[in-house]
């Protein structure tokens, strides 16, 4: 019977091909827009937690504060008001795993005919810890390279690659202005920061070395920020009011007065971005169901319309013993076909866009199967939703009328 | 229910009694129907006639299980229709009706046989039995090479064999034909009066609405309406003798 139904469906559709094909594009549009635009902001969301990732979890960024000298007040971080001890201290707290403290700025770097200028890092050991940040090739500087502030770099790739090539650069030694430094292993790549830098165009020295023989400090011992990891999401909120009181101890800040450090949730920042793509993706995704609910509409009128071209037959239909709900199936899986056929092209359409968005513009497209098959039921659903109040209609005709119908 | 018909009328397919039908309007209620009573037996073959607005389509419908009576009984092969929800009305127009209308009433886009079929769709019958009973029929009415043809490739004196042969797909008891023979010439209309008088011999009930007498005297039995009542209702003269038709 449901496959006598379905040619029946299949019939009525050949009988007004155009008409047909019209009211599946409603649906195709609507379907291949939902999966397109789902494809893109789930390729935004995918880019943002690589981002986030990337950057190390539970992590704070304490910030020297700012230098006021004669009204000029300098930025963040130009202050020396950390020093290495601080980092220590940090360290001790309750609910802190590690911490690092960073003296970093950009230079020259030289191998043989090849110069880049790239960024500089100092700092310690922990660092690396701190960032969830593995070596593909080589070791890690140690604490006795830290003391005794050794001329050694760890590279990250894009780095690497701008110096040496093809080259392997363990092993090999290159200049920042007369200074040589022997590379003791390549970083693994983490891609773009949430702002948009390369984290991999960095070389990475020990804090001492930065201190003394590459950018000098104000102070013995001073930094420009601490990297913090608390150890789990939960206590961040308590590290961070233990962080500001220990800081405003250690530096003797009296009370209403100004901190001159700065505290900044790295995790809080990254949530938001995260929050904002998935804001971003939802809308999207909104905006294109309002093409599939047109389809939905397009698919009620059609079906109303072909109702009443089809009265008469629906008065034989009953004369010879059709029920009500027979009625209703027909013209029911008659809009069920026609919104899952549009569905599926609508698939394949959408699917192709977010392949070529992919390799026109190198955006990340992600096509989940949930996607598909939410755009897929949604479809069906839409035609059961907009194909039946058509096919009640037809069901509830009076036959002698309709057979009356002209 | 057969009780209330089971002594005088055991073989009766149609029975009714008291029939009113009124049609609301504007005006109030316009009767159609005015207590009509009438019993068909098993192998009749019954010509209801009169002129437009008698009631006879009225009549037919209500017979035919598509419309309601207003008031008074009416038992089709045993069963008190009145009692039978819209599901079961329907059984009845699939199993024990079969309906033959002026128009033919096939279904445009479907072949011969798939026309044909169709009632067996509605009653679960597989698809290949359903196309074996469709080409039996088809070719009981002469048709057996048109299978796979649309209606429109054919006659009009075709189409209503074909129309025949879908009434008679789920061996209904009783067939039903409103004027089936409007559409036609005088010659179409005398065979297609002779395939009743056929079915009519292999024992199925039949009952023709028609205004033109010489259709009717192919009929064993002459009704004729007037305004809503039955007002003559006799074996057709020069047919057979009256005590042959009359059962019981």
């Amino acid at each position: 019977m449901l496959t006598a139904m379905l040619g029946e469906a299949w019939r009525a559709m050949g009988a007004n091909r155009l008409r047909t094909f019209l009211t599946m594009l409603g649906m195709v549009i609507g379907v291949g827009a939902v999966v397109l635009m789902l494809a893109i902001g789930q390729g935004a969301q995918y880019a943002v937690a690589q981002s986030i990732n990337s950057m190390g979890s539970n992590l704070f960024i304490v910030l020297s504060g700012f230098t006021n000298a004669g009204g000029v007040r300098s930025g963040s971080g130009n202050a020396p008001t950390l020093t290495v001890t601080d980092a220590e201290a940090i360290t001790e707290l309750d609910g802190v795993e590690t911490a690092a403290p960073v003296h970093q700025g950009s230079a020259q770097l030289v191998y043989g005919s090849s110069n880049w200028n790239s960024y500089v890092i100092g700092t310690t050991p922990a660092y690396l810890d701190v960032r969830s940040w593995a070596l593909v090739d080589g070791s890690p500087f140690t604490d006795s390279d830290l003391r005794a502030s050794t001329r050694v770099a760890l590279i990250g790739k894009t780095a690497a690659q701008n110096l040496f090539g093809a080259e392997n650069p363990t092993g090999k030694t290159l200049r920042i202005g007369q200074a040589p430094f022997l590379i003791l292993g390549v970083l693994a790549p983490k891609g773009q920061s949430l702002d948009g830098r390369d984290q991999d165009d960095v070389l990475i020295v020990p804090l001492t070395t930065a201190q003394r023989k590459l950018f000098g400090t104000p102070f013995q011992g001073s930094v420009r920020a601490i990297m913090v990891k608390a150890a789990a999401p939960e206590v961040m909120p308590a590290v961070e009011n233990s962080m500001n009181a220990l800081l405003r101890q250690r530096h003797r800040i009296r009370p209403g007065q100004d901190d001159d450090f700065n505290v900044r949730n790295l995790t809080a920042v990254a949530d938001s971005a995260a929050e904002t793509t998935r804001i971003m993706s939802l809308l999207l995704g909104a905006i294109a169901s309002v093409s599939l609910l047109v389809g939905g509409i397009g698919i009620m009128n059609i079906m109303l319309v072909s109702v009443t071209e089809r009265t008469r037959e629906i008065g034989i239909r009953m004369a010879i013993g059709a029920r009500e709900k027979d009625i209703l199936t027909q013209f029911l899986l008659e809009a069920i076909v026609i919104s899952i056929a549009g569905c599926l092209i609508g698939l394949l359409l959408g699917i192709g866009g977010a392949v070529l968005t992919n390799l026109l513009t190198g955006t990340a497209v992600i096509i989940s199967g949930s996607s598909v098959i939410v755009a897929f039921s949604v479809a069906a659903g839409v035609g059961i939703f907009f194909g039946y109040y058509p096919a009640r209609k037809a069901a509830r005709l009076d036959p002698i009328e309709a057979l009356r119908y002209q | 229910m057969s009780a209330a018909t089971a002594s005088a009328d055991a073989a009766a397919v149609i029975e009714v009694a008291g029939l009113d039908k009124a049609y609301d309007t504007p005006m109030g209620p316009f009767p159609v129907l005015k207590g009509v009573s009438l019993a068909i037996h098993a192998g009749e073959f019954v010509a209801i006639m009169g002129p437009s607005g008698s009631g006879k389509s009225t009549f037919m419908n209500i017979l035919g299980c598509l419309d309601r009576p207003s008031g008074g009984d009416y038992i089709l092969d045993g069963k008190h229709v009145s009692a039978l929800d819209k599901d079961q009305t329907a059984l009845l127009r699939n199993r024990t009706i079969g309906f033959v209308f002026q128009g033919f009433n096939l279904l445009p886009r479907m072949s011969l046989e798939d026309n044909v079929a169709l009632p067996l769709v509605y009653c679960g019958v597989d698809k290949e039995e359903r196309r074996q009973r469709a080409r039996e029929l088809l070719a009981k009415v002469g048709l057996g090479q048109y299978a796979k043809s649309l209606p429109n490739r054919i006659s009009g004196g075709q189409q209503q064999r074909v129309a025949i042969a879908r009434a008679l797909v789920n061996r209904p008891r009783l067939i039903l034909a409103d004027e089936p023979t409007g559409n036609l010439d005088s010659h179409t209309s005398e065979e297609i009066m002779a395939l009743f008088e056929e079915l009519n011999r292999e024992g199925i009930t039949i009952v023709l609405v028609t205004h033109e007498p010489d259709i009717a005297q192919h009929a064993k039995r002459q009704v004729r309406f007037l305004d809503g009542r039955i007002v003559h209702d006799a074996p057709t003269h020069h047919d057979l003798p009256a005590g042959e038709v009359q059962p019981c």
